[in-house]
């Protein structure tokens, strides 16, 4: 593993290393340890007995409610192969592949013991291969994993100059714990939309990892509704000079729910750019949102556009909205890093400036949640996918009224 | 015919320091189809007016009333004053993200008339109150207030006043920040829609400037909380001349 992840994270001259120093490994201990801080230095497997137990106080777990899934983390997986749906899509294709599929493992690395139980435990990965420069959209749609944990695997290809819209769209029962990884060739346009609206008690823990080629663009889209525990980590390498990254997220949280999602953005080559935007809501008892953004920006990234931020809007007493910005810098030349992060209850004059002009209450408040999350669901670029998620808020908020 | 009828409003504000009296009396009766404008130095309590009337809740009425054609409108919601046929153009119009100013409007005057408008005819009125606003075609996608100038915010308060046929409008310095060209359109339109409705308007302003093109029945100068001289259009010019110090220096005196 050490070789795939050097290449993906090529070391980084600006991180100190034991040499540097002058020091040397003693054979007393870890006299010569120097600690992990760079995003990229952290250690990967794809082997789950590598990992130690999960307990909680790691970095990756900290947030998490990691007593109600040991079952994902430690237990053992059902990998096999389940079943799915698929809309057709011209230059599409999707197939069961072997873990020999030579794509596999190329667009990045577990980090963590839940991620390496599904690389472990995966029996054989379902393959979403793009081609074809004309635009199209595939819809796949997984609604019965069932209710046993199980370990899934998907690789998303865009070969080079391919276009596509790919959207992972899921329901029903589910614990799972699983990877996904995406690739683009140079100069593809993808955009991977994923949509979770789970049954009440399910749990997902899933990582995607991106590699982006040269003058590449990916559009990722997390819109986590349903479920209860949701995580979804995109973890993106713009390696290709020049790629480019839109990673979004729209998440509603109602009590009891715990939705997570842990970006990273790892700029590796010169002239790449990423805008990071994550909004969610939260509303009800115990509603719980995570949101962690690290963007990293390597000596090799010159030029680099980089800009996060994470809104969240409180509807309700009783919520927690955690909300972590992460840069580093290793390089000096770069156009700009910024990031921004907010959390807030109504602003009471958005809904007197609504009221004022014969709105009542109730319809205010819906209008200002709404125009809060539009700004993700106006960028889904799918008509119909808009027109449901729009829906499915309303239905939201009328459940918290309910309440 | 319809009346608006305040009637010794005494007004009260939390603030960091505690509670502060601003309106100390007010009297003040507003018919419809007349223009009231009302002039003050800053902090004399005029946008107070302003809020109260609208409803906002950081302002408390401890005594007095307010009516419209006999309803308390103390006792009514923001929505319900609105539904009511009153309204705020408001100095500064917030921002709301993500909600389209078609949209805005459309939910706006679903709400004033009971009933959604008829869609051919509203999206014809809609396009017409816009031009004569001089405000391009793209600003009904424009999320409401985001990003618009200022005189683009005002432009915009005035469109729904035109749009929703109020009774009685309140105008808080609808002119300040406002350039010559963009000062005429905007006057233009609070004739306008005066013409076409015969609303009735307290149009509240620092200066005099406004007034050379929106023309006031009655003229009232509100000093520290309550109505201190009051007269015709000829008082505005006096103020024009003289300013407020007279008015200052007899408040000091009390």
């Amino acid at each position: 593993m050490s070789v795939a992840s050097a290449k993906l994270n090529p070391v980084s001259p600006a991180m100190p290393t034991a040499e540097q120093h002058g020091i040397k490994e003693h054979s007393d201990g870890r006299f010569g340890y120097v600690p992990v801080q760079t995003r990229s230095a952290r250690f990967k497997s794809v082997n789950v007995a590598d990992f130690a137990a999960v307990t909680g106080r790691e970095a990756v777990w900290k947030f998490s409610p990691v007593a109600r899934f040991t079952d994902l983390t430690a237990g053992e997986l059902d990998g096999s192969v389940y079943d799915y749906s698929v809309t057709d899509a011209p230059g599409v294709t999707v197939d069961w592949v072997d873990r020999g599929d030579p794509r596999i493992g190329t667009a990045g690395l577990p980090e963590e013991r839940a991620s390496a139980n599904a690389w472990t435990s995966f029996e054989r990965a379902l393959a979403i291969t793009v081609t074809g420069e004309d635009e199209k959209v595939l819809t796949l749609t997984r609604e019965n994993l069932g209710s046993a944990p199980r370990a899934a695997h998907t690789i998303i290809e865009a070969r080079p100059f391919s276009h596509a819209t790919v959207i992972l769209q899921n329901s029903g029962d589910a614990r799972i714990t699983e990877n996904v990884e995406i690739i683009l060739g140079d100069s593809a346009n993808l955009t991977v939309i994923t949509v979770q609206e789970w049954n009440a008690d399910a749990v997902q823990l899933a990582s995607h990892f991106a590699t982006i080629g040269r003058d590449a663009r990916l559009k990722h889209i997390v819109v986590s509704l349903g479920g209860s525990i949701v995580r979804v980590n995109p973890a993106v390498h713009l390696a290709g000079s020049g790629s480019d990254t839109e990673l979004l997220g729209l998440y509603f949280a109602d009590a009891g729910q715990h939705l997570e999602q842990q970006v990273y953005v790892d700029h590796i080559a010169p002239h790449t750019r990423s805008r990071v935007t994550y909004k969610g809501a939260l509303q009800g008892k115990a509603a719980r949102t995570v949101w962690i953004g690290d963007v990293l920006i390597g000596p090799g990234a010159s030029g680099t556009d980089s800009y996060e931020q994470n809104r969240n809007l409180v509807l309700s007493e009783g919520t927690r909205a955690d909300s972590v910005p992460n840069l580093e810098i290793e390089t000096g030349d770069i156009l700009g890093a910024g990031h921004a992060s907010a959390t807030g209850r109504f602003d009471d004059e958005q809904l007197f400036y609504l009221q004022s002009r014969g709105i009542t209450e109730d319809e205010a408040r819906r209008l200002v949640v709404r125009g809060f999350l539009s700004e993700i669901v106006q960028k889904l670029g799918s008509k119909p996918l808009e027109d449901r998620l729009h829906a499915a808020i309303e239905a939201e908020l009328a459940v918290s009224e309910g309440n | 015919m319809s009346v608006l009828e305040i009637k010794d409003l005494h007004v009260s504000v939390e603030t960091d320091q505690g509670t502060t009296q601003i309106l100390r009396g007010v009297n003040l009766t507003i018919n419809e189809g007349e223009i009231h404008a009302i002039m003050g130095p800053n902090g004399s309590g005029k946008s107070t007016l302003a809020y109260t009337i609208a409803g906002h809740p950081k302002y408390h009425v401890e005594s007095g009333t307010i009516q419209l054609d006999g309803e308390d409108v103390l006792a009514m919601t923001v929505d319900a004053r609105a539904r009511a046929g009153l309204f705020l153009a408001m100095q500064y119009p917030v921002e709301i993200p993500g909600v389209s100013v078609t949209n805005f409007l459309r939910t706006a005057k679903t709400a004033i008339d009971g009933t959604a408008p008829p869609i051919r005819t509203w999206i014809k009125d809609v396009r017409e109150s816009m031009s004569r606003l001089r405000m391009d075609k793209s600003f009904a996608e424009r999320n409401v207030n985001e990003g618009f100038s200022g005189g683009e915010k005002k432009r915009n308060e005035i469109l729904q006043l035109e749009l929703l046929r109020p009774k009685f409008a309140v105008l808080d310095e609808t002119d300040s920040g406002l350039d010559v060209d963009a000062l005429k359109i905007v006057s233009e339109g609070v004739n306008r829609a005066k013409e076409n409705t015969g609303l009735g308007i307290l149009l509240i302003t620092h200066y005099t400037r406004i007034l050379r093109y929106i023309k006031p029945d009655f003229v009232h100068v509100f000093v520290n909380g309550r109505i201190a001289e009051q007269g015709g259009p000829e008082l505005a010019d006096r103020l024009e001349d003289e300013g407020y110090d007279r008015y200052l220096v007899d408040t000091n005196v009390n």
